[in-house]
């Protein structure tokens, strides 16, 4: 992506889209732990999907699938809200 | 239409009659009364405004913040503890470009705790990228509440803007002011131009109070540094609408015996009036000295000032707060700033004055207008900074 001058951007601090965290800045480092998640029990709530503070629920026909692990800072909201705690949060080896 | 007022009741009355959308206040001496006199309107229905009752001051310019950039019309009132608190939201408030218009009593900031007139206060808020404009008398507060909602919401503006008066001296005092009928503000201010990006605008999905590192952070910071360079255009063409509905012109500054003035006076807020008198005293002694009343102080008008000083031999800076550990008080640095590379300058010296409301008196003034004489003769100003009408 080419990188706008001063002069390009819009008016205050803002970003005129939404959700754009997304391949923008990679967060992965600052995990401690990482959620990983059950598919077979998941019922498909979406509860992660909406509390989620970074986008990092991925979901696909209206069915949660996974995690963008680029966006996911493991702040563990998606584990502490899920109604049937089939997200585990296990610690990132590095 | 004239009215008596005290002039915290009447700027209550002006944003009676701005009505703004939103208003998120927390009380504090020696602005109280606007926010009190205002939440009676509200009570009362007198306005439709949504009046947010918070518990600090740091939350009241948070919720304005969220209003205005939803793109609502939004006014709040504060004070010396209560400005300095909303600190760290008055830098977010600005650079969101959010046109909050936020009524400041200048009072002195602790510690020692003391309630009365000085302007530590918006000094100290010099810095967060707010717009000031101040105030003389209560006439000039009334006029600069009502232009300062039509500048900080032009399109080509859309900063935040403090309106100063003096706490106490202005504040609390009874004066007889010429004020305008409800239509007519309202037909003067319009309605607030729709904001291109609104936290409401559910059709545009916008991302709000956005990170940017150092690939992006100068980037933001240089834009909002440049978008000043139009506020003053704007000041003044909303001063001539103002003139053409009211006759009472204001500009950016205003010169106060200038022309042939040999010592010149810097001032602001009440201490101009209490100087111009001192100078009319002593052009009757045949000494030539004027004031320079400051209006507009963000952005501060250097051009004016450069051309308000050109023929000035001595300019003595009244400061009514102080730079702890600085090399004078604030005013006098940004004179200085604006005068340093001018191939003529006067001879420039800083006097802190009231502190703490502590009286400017006419003699404290003539001693000052003395100093600029013993300066021309030595060449200098010696002591740089002089502090006036302290025990010794
Ligand atoms: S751990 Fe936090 S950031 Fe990562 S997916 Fe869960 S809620 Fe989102
Ligand atoms: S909250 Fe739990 S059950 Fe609901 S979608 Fe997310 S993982 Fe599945």
């Amino acid at each position: 992506m080419k990188e706008q001058k001063w002069n390009e951007l819009p008016e205050g601090v803002i970003i005129p889209e939404g959700g754009n965290s997304q391949g923008s800045y990679i967060v992965a480092g600052w995990r401690t732990f990482k959620p990983v998640v059950n598919l077979d029990k998941c019922i498909h709530c979406m509860t992660c999907w909406i509390m989620c503070p970074d986008n990092a629920i991925e979901a696909k026909g209206g069915k949660m699938i996974g995690f963008d692990y680029e966006a996911c800072k493991g702040c563990g909201v998606c584990a502490e809200v899920c109604p049937v705690k089939v997200i585990d949060m296990v610690k990132e080896e590095r | 239409m004239k009215v008596a007022l005290e002039t915290n009741q009447l700027i209550a009355l002006a944003m009676k009659q701005i009505e703004p959308h939103v208003v998120a206040a927390y009380p504090i001496t020696p602005s109280t009364e606007v926010v009190q006199e205002f939440s009676q309107y509200v009570a009362n229905g007198d306005v439709r405004t949504e009046f947010v009752p918070v518990e600090s001051e740091h939350s009241a310019m948070s919720a304005c913040l969220a209003a205005s950039l939803s793109g609502a019309r939004v006014m709040t009132a504060t004070a010396s503890q209560g400005l300095a608190f909303m600190w760290e939201m008055l830098h977010i408030a600005a650079a969101s470009r959010a046109p909050i218009v936020t009524i400041v009593a200048n009072r002195a900031l602790s510690a020692p705790i003391n309630i009365h007139g000085d302007h530590a206060d918006s000094m100290g808020a010099r810095d967060t990228g707010w717009l000031q404009l101040w105030a003389e008398t209560a006439q000039e507060a009334y006029d600069n509440t009502i232009q300062a909602i039509k500048i900080a919401e032009d399109p080509r503006v859309r900063f935040p803007m403090l309106v100063n008066y003096d706490g106490f001296t202005t504040s609390h005092a009874v004066e007889t002011v010429e004020i305008l009928e409800d239509d007519q503000v309202r037909n003067f201010i319009g309605s607030i131009p729709k904001p291109q990006y609104s936290l409401l605008d559910t059709e545009h999905p916008t991302s709000f109070g956005v990170l940017a590192l150092q690939d992006y952070y100068m980037e933001f910071r240089k834009a909002q540094a440049e978008a000043y360079k139009n506020v003053k255009d704007v000041v003044l063409e909303v001063a001539d609408a103002y003139a053409k509905l009211t006759g009472r012109k204001y500009g950016i500054l205003e010169d106060y015996k200038l022309d042939d003035a040999d010592v010149v006076l810097v001032a602001m807020n009440s201490a101009a009036g209490t100087a111009k008198d001192t100078v009319d005293a002593l052009r009757k002694e045949g000494k030539k000295v004027g004031v320079l009343k400051i209006r507009l102080f963000r952005p501060f008008p250097v051009e004016e000032i450069r051309e308000a000083l050109k023929n000035a031999k001595a300019v003595a800076v009244m400061d009514r707060a102080y730079t702890f550990g600085g090399p004078a008080g604030p005013l006098f640095e940004e004179v200085a700033t604006a005068m340093v590379n001018q191939n003529q300058k006067p001879l420039l010296g800083d006097f802190v004055t009231g502190l703490g409301g502590r009286d400017i008196t006419t003699d404290e003034i003539k001693q000052i207008f003395d100093t600029g004489y013993k300066a021309l003769e030595k060449g200098a100003f010696e002591p740089l900074v002089n502090w006036v009408g302290v025990r010794e």
